[in-house]
């Protein structure tokens, strides 16, 4: 037997490193750090968090405040969304662009810009206070993105790496109903890609209504003291279990969702990436952000590849670097792959030649000398179930 | 009958001139869910130590090698509909295929049930 998993070296560990090891998680090595692949097996997790509620562990990832009264307007020069026009509260999806147009990074960007209440005695009123941008970012990224962010964003921002706190993400249809029990009336107005600084006790949180599975979910960031204590206190509800990276993997594959080094990188622009919702309108016109010009030429002349789903046939799995053919020719590669437990069959995504991404386009997957008829299909493979509110 | 385990985690019943090879409980426990198993062609002939099969689990594909050199017999054929049948009988209904015994002092230096055990523990 071989397997390409890597086992565990002398790496860092994370808050709830022995939390998980009791709950009798296998771990390896992901981004530097030890982290659980699963705890009672994928396919089991992967349909308990499609059914019930899944509690992930992605303190890996890389929390960043970035404050001050120029913060929007610093962070427009690096991210093609529009920042300045996102309310407090409220979170959205961006990438990190280099000059050249590739991908350095995509991450969650949040106003966290706080509140200030106002003082009747002293007669203040409510205000709301310095601004402030909170990011999430990936974990084998987040020390290039830092050094990225600190070159290019002017001195009179200040970024902070909040490496203290661990990131918490409960996910699935009745992830909501089980954190409503733990934190009463803390949610009930939140939508998805709504943000809230919570109290809870001593315990600041932020709550954001966001994930990386296709489900309705929180992502919790937490002091790292407080990690095991809320984790417990999460999965103490009959609703939640602990799923580990490899579920994660699979619920964010078939929902469509890209996942960096991978399925974009610094070789793959946004727009083949087919992550045009992540250039806001007016900033893909107006450009003033790293890579408009490389990007406004591919949106000019139009993407030589275009990322699409690949529904395969029969029950072999296309696993990321397969060639994707129509006829003879070679028109594409698969950029990740694996089997769908919840559709019970292989899927991937790939970057195929424009012209044959159209959805239904019969095309073929090579997988170790045997062609396997595979079919462009529409992303996501399984529906996104999102809490937007009525 | 005699079952003999190899250090790559596989197993081999010895029934004559013929072995039944598999892969072991501590094998697909490692392993994950098993969604796909490629078997070898009947009538193929193979060398020890390369490629025979391929699993693969949810998360990655990973080879097995044939333990001893040979000729292929039979593929399991319940693997097909069912591969989870390594999962959940691997040492048993969950066999790989069978093939004939080229050079039986292959066998020789291979662990018995009890050696794989301690083989294991110390793993």
């Amino acid at each position: 037997m071989s397997d390409d998993t890597e086992t565990p070296g002398n790496t860092e560990t994370l808050p709830l490193d022995s939390w998980h090891r009791r709950k009798g998680a296998r771990m390896v090595l992901f981004a530097g750090y030890e982290m659980p692949i699963q705890f009672e097996g994928i396919v089991v997790e992967h349909n308990w968090v499609r059914e019930q509620a899944g509690l992930f562990d992605v303190s890996h990832m890389g929390q960043v405040m970035v404050s001050g009264d120029k913060a929007a307007e610093e962070l427009e020069k690096l991210l093609p969304g529009a920042i300045a026009s996102l309310k407090p509260g409220r979170t959205r999806y961006s990438l990190l662009m280099a000059e050249d147009g590739g991908i350095l990074d995509d991450l969650m960007v949040t106003n966290a810009t706080p509140w200030i209440e106002g003082d009747e005695e002293e007669g203040t009123e409510g205000r709301w206070g310095e601004p402030a941008y909170y990011l999430v970012v990936n974990g084998a990224t987040k020390w290039d993105d830092i050094a990225h962010l600190r070159e290019h964003l002017d001195d009179d921002v200040t970024l902070t790496h909040m490496d203290d706190r661990a990131l918490l993400a409960l996910q699935g249809p009745n992830a909501a109903t089980a954190l409503n029990r733990v934190m009463r009336n803390v949610i009930d107005d939140m939508v998805f890609m709504d943000s809230v600084r919570y109290d809870f006790g001593e315990w600041p949180l932020r709550i954001t209504r966001s994930g990386y599975t296709g489900e309705d979910g929180f992502e919790i960031s937490v002091p790292e003291e407080f990690a095991e204590s809320l984790a417990d206190r999460l999965c103490a509800e009959i609703e939640v279990r602990p799923v580990g990276l490899g579920a994660r993997d699979s619920l964010r594959l078939e929902a469509g969702l890209p996942l960096y080094g991978h399925d974009i990188t610094t070789e793959t622009d946004p727009v083949s990436a087919d992550l045009g919702f992540a250039l806001t309108k007016r900033r893909r016109e107006e450009g003033g952000w790293m890579g408009h010009e490389a990007v406004a030429r591919v949106l000019a002349d139009g993407p030589q590849q275009k990322r699409v789903g690949l529904a395969i046939d029969g029950r072999m799995p296309a696993r990321e670097g397969a060639l994707v053919y129509s006829g003879d020719k070679q028109v594409g590669r698969v950029t990740s792959g694996g089997f769908s437990p919840t559709l019970e069959r292989p899927i991937a995504m790939a970057y195929i030649d424009t012209g044959f991404t159209d959805e239904g386009t019969e095309l073929e997957v090579e997988v170790r000398k045997k062609r396997l008829p595979a079919k462009v299909a529409a992303l996501p493979f399984v529906p996104h179930r999102y809490h937007r509110g009525k | 009958m005699a079952r003999y385990f190899t250090e790559e985690h596989e197993w081999i019943d010895l029934e004559g001139d013929t072995a039944t090879v598999g892969i072991t409980d501590y094998a697909q426990e490692q392993l994950g869910d098993i969604v796909f198993v490629e078997l070898p062609e009947i009538g193929m002939v193979i060398d020890k130590g390369k490629d025979a099969a391929v699993v693969e689990s949810v998360k990655a594909a990973s080879d097995v090698y044939a333990p001893i050199s040979g000729e292929v017999m039979e593929a399991n054929p319940a693997l097909e509909d069912d591969p989870a049948l390594v999962n959940t009988a691997p040492e048993e209904d969950g066999w790989f295929f069978k093939m004939t015994v080229s050079d039986k002092s292959q066998l020789e230096g291979l662990m018995d049930a009890k050696a794989y055990k301690s083989f294991c523990n110390e793993l």
